[in-house]
């Protein structure tokens, strides 16, 4: 039932740049675009929250990823393929530097977490600072190809292009989720999460694990970077680096449910569709009120549903299946 | 190359800077020490009571001293609400959830600020004097701020330490278990802590309105290094944070100077990492 | 005094405490013996509301208690000198004291209260102002029972008080309790060093696997042989 359910939602995913809306769908396959990116990063980042490796910072990721493929582009008309190839290899760099040590000398917890605050602050105002080739604060924008689409240069003139490119790195994403779920990762993960001493007692090697885990989530992001700045083509530190962003991603990931495959599309979904429909219906004279309502609906879930949307209502359902009762403790 | 009088000017700078983020760090390390709790909101919080102070002074014409009290009046009244309100339902719960759920606080506050007052920033417009002192200058603000910091941080020492629920306010953070066992009710040294908590808040808050404008993403920037500055100085620990204190404002200011005021914050920032690695019990650390 | 009637008690799914009856009649000195993981330390922690009884009751000088959360214990009249001993290691000595005084009524008797743990214990009235996490074990063992004497109780809760000292330091321990059994204090004391404790205390009831196996006066107890066998002094 729910795998049928879930074939029809993907099929209509699917069929609906084509699909007669009024004058709307342009504005719509816009809004469904984002969400497929902001979803991709967002499971990217459940791939270590989910372990208790929380990060704060994954603007630094999304940032660098961004800004790399950007200015190598721009500068020297490397193509984003290859520029994405480059983001990916400084990005892993990256998250070595930081993941190695912390996991060295016991970062965890809320140091872990300030450390990467930190780590994605310091990437935010080295963009800034170094304004004469990052173009500061004011950002940067993707110079145009010579022709208006070009695969070689990742940007299309037709957005359905982007749409279904963005499709297929969402699914990649969830693709990458679900083969960590499976795998001997997973638990050994879980059971570092639990406690590392023991973890580390039968032989689980604990800082090659985390290490392993951090480079993933952040390659992944920064991929997500790239295709952020390809379709928009601007990038600009506010957007993509500091603190701002990192929760953003956070927040979204929590509200869906950080546990689930699908909890990070959801929270992504709902948390933009939020603000689009505040943007539209309310528009100027309502700025702030998008983020003002889920930052107050963070804190009730956190309260309350600490599961997310999609963890609980998932829960609810499984519960109400006789033939599977789980097992309790 | 920089001339050394203005180098001796930042640095001095930056040790006011330090009384001043010191003071901020007080609070929050006292929160955080004790409870063990992240409010990422703080910051936020010293927002909310530095807009009190610009509408009560600015607006309604209040007196500086009222308008600055009523920001500790209202600290106070925070600290508790953010403490009943949303932390003591999630007290249990991993402390994953307490980071996030004072993170939708942050966001609420940072937004709705935004929603009310716009970004515009808002400063209390005082004619205080500059001071100059052998061809550097420094605000007059600045030096109030400085002395009335180093009397709150010593108020604040002298309450820990000499008072009875001071001392069991430093007994919980090193047992919360064990205070039950003599009598003390855990959840009232928690309000008691948060309404101190929420009122050094206030009191930041209205030393800073002097100095800087005020707008809803002051958070944002002063929120972080406030962070830092604490776990720098090992969670818990008051002289610890105020040594960090200046640690980091001495790099930021003479930073700024040197090179850009970004530079300076990635410098500190930097610190603060490797800390991380090296130290993770902060400058003085005193935990195992 | 203190009466247990079938209690049962436990940590989530796990159940430590199967219908434990015990009692304690005022002034008297008792103890509770068994091995490791009999549930000694659960049934101290339920009798000073640090977990709640599941089932059963519980009172104290005629009321119930059950339920009840710690620090409204305490406030009754009831100190837990826990396991591990749990002094605050950074305050000195002397604010560890002055924690155990926590309560209003021992508050306004701090002086006179303080007086008398300085004279069962002058060793503590010397490090007054030294960190108690500094101090050996045997000078934290006594920090710990003066600062449960501070609240002003009439029954103290003591869990396994001999753990982690020196066989000579348990000897003096032990003579210390009975000095403040002596000052009128009705104890009930938890201790795997059987042979040493039913020296000490008048009646003793032996835990294990959450259930009383056995109960009696301290001197029948000792000259049974299983018990002197199974649970040689350790």
């Amino acid at each position: 039932m729910a795998r049928a359910l879930g074939l029809l939602l993907l099929g209509l995913v699917a069929v609906a740049p084509f699909v007669p809306m009024g004058g709307i769908r342009s504005y719509v396959i816009h809004v469904v675009i984002q969400i497929f990116i902001w979803s991709f990063i967002g499971t990217a980042w459940a791939l270590m929250g989910r372990f208790g490796l929380v990060s704060l910072g994954h603007g630094a990721f999304l940032g660098v990823g961004a800004y790399t493929s950007t200015l190598l582009w721009n500068n020297y008309g490397l193509s984003p393929w290859l520029g994405a190839l480059a983001s990916v290899a400084l990005v892993s760099l990256l998250a070595v530097i930081v993941a190695y040590p912390c996991s060295r000398f016991r970062v965890i917890g809320h140091y872990f977490a300030l450390t990467t605050l930190a780590v994605g602050e310091v990437v935010r105002l080295l963009i800034i600072a170094e304004r004469d080739w990052t173009g500061g604060s004011l950002g940067l924008t993707l110079a145009a190809p010579s022709t208006p689409s070009s695969l070689v240069a990742l940007q299309f003139a037709d957005r359905r292009v982007f749409y279904y490119g963005m499709l297929v790195l969402w699914l990649a994403g969830l693709w990458v989720w679900h083969r960590v779920d499976r795998s001997m990762a997973r638990s050994a993960m879980e059971a570092i999460g639990e406690d590392e001493t023991a973890a580390a007692s039968v032989g689980i090697h604990v800082t090659r694990f985390k290490v392993g885990m951090t480079v993933l989530s952040a390659a992944l992001t920064a991929v997500g970077g790239v295709a952020y700045a390809q379709y928009i083509a601007y990038v600009n530190p506010e957007t993509l680096a500091g603190i701002g962003v990192s929760l953003r991603i956070v927040f979204a990931v929590v509200l869906g449910g950080m546990y689930s495959l699908l909890g990070p599309t959801v929270g992504t979904a709902l948390t933009i569709a939020l603000s689009e429909y505040l943007r539209v219906f309310f528009g100027v004279r309502l700025i702030g009120m998008a983020e003002t309502i889920y930052g107050l609906l963070l804190v009730l879930f956190i309260i309350f549903l600490p599961a997310g949307i999609y963890g609980s209502v998932r829960e609810l359902l499984r519960r109400r299946r006789p033939a599977s009762a789980p097992a309790t403790a | 190359m920089i001339e050394p009088i203005f180098l001796l000017e930042a640095a001095l700078n930056g040790i006011l800077l330090g009384g001043v983020l010191a003071l901020l760090a007080l609070g929050l390390n006292l929160i955080f020490g004790v409870l063990d709790i992240v409010w990422i909101a703080y910051v936020d919080l010293v927002m909310l009571c530095m807009y009190c102070v610009y509408f009560l002074v600015m607006v309604y014409s209040w007196p500086v001293w009222a308008g600055g009290l009523a920001g500790i009046a209202l600290g106070v009244v925070l600290g508790i609400g953010v403490h009943m309100i949303i932390i003591t339902p999630i007290l249990n719960s991993p402390p994953i959830n307490q980071l996030l759920a004072t993170g939708g606080l942050l966001f609420f506050l940072q937004s709705f600020a935004t929603f009310l007052w716009t970004t515009d920033h808002r400063s209390v417009r005082l004619a205080l004097p500059i001071v100059e002192v052998g061809g550097m200058f420094f605000s007059f603000a600045r030096l109030l701020s400085f002395a009335i910091a180093i009397l709150a941080m010593l108020a604040l020492y002298l309450f820990l330490t000499r008072t009875f629920i001071g001392t069991a306010i430093r007994a919980v953070s090193q047992d919360r278990g064990a205070m039950a066992l003599m009598g003390a009710d855990p959840q009232r040294v928690y309000v008691v802590t948060s309404a101190v908590g929420g009122a050094m808040a206030g009191l930041a808050a209205a030393l800073l309105s002097i100095q800087y404008s005020v707008h809803p993403h002051f958070g944002a920037a002063f929120g972080p290094i406030t962070f830092m500055i604490c776990v720098l100085g090992g969670l818990g620990n008051m002289v610890g944070a105020f040594i960090a204190a200046f640690v980091m404002s001495e790099i930021i200011s003479v930073g700024g100077v040197l090179w850009t005021t970004e530079m300076g914050y990635v410098i500190a920032f930097g610190l603060f990492i490797v800390m991380m690695f090296i130290r993770p019990g902060g400058i003085l650390a005193r935990r195992e | 005094m203190l009466a247990l009637r079938d209690v049962t008690a436990g940590y989530g799914a796990f159940t430590a405490l199967w219908g434990v009856s015990l009692r304690v009649e005022t002034g008297e000195a008792v103890a509770v013996v068994g091995p490791n993981g009999a549930g000694k330390t659960t049934l101290l922690r339920v009798i000073s509301g640090v977990i709640p009884p599941r089932g059963g009751g519980l009172d104290f000088e005629g009321r119930s208690v059950a339920g009840q959360p710690a620090h409204v214990i305490v406030a009754r009249g009831i100190a837990h000198v826990p396991e591990g001993r749990r002094l605050f290691p950074l305050l000195s000595v002397l604010d560890n004291l002055k924690m155990g005084a926590f309560l209003p009524a021992a508050r306004r008797e701090f002086a006179a209260g303080l007086e008398r743990v300085f004279a069962l214990f002058p060793v503590l009235a010397d490090r007054r102002r030294q960190r108690a996490g500094s101090l050996s074990g045997g000078e934290q063992q006594m920090l710990a029972i003066g600062r449960a004497l501070m609240s002003r109780p009439t029954l103290i809760l003591l869990d396994e008080p001999s753990m982690g000292l020196a066989p000579v330091m348990v000897l003096r321990l032990f003579d210390l309790v009975r000095r403040v059994r002596e000052e009128g204090y009705t104890i009930l004391i938890v201790e795997q060093n059987v042979r040493q404790v039913l020296k000490l205390v008048d009646r003793a009831y032996l835990l294990e696997v959450g259930r009383i196996k056995m109960e009696g006066r301290a001197d029948e107890l000792s000259e049974q042989d299983f018990v002197r066998k199974a649970y040689v002094g350790l």
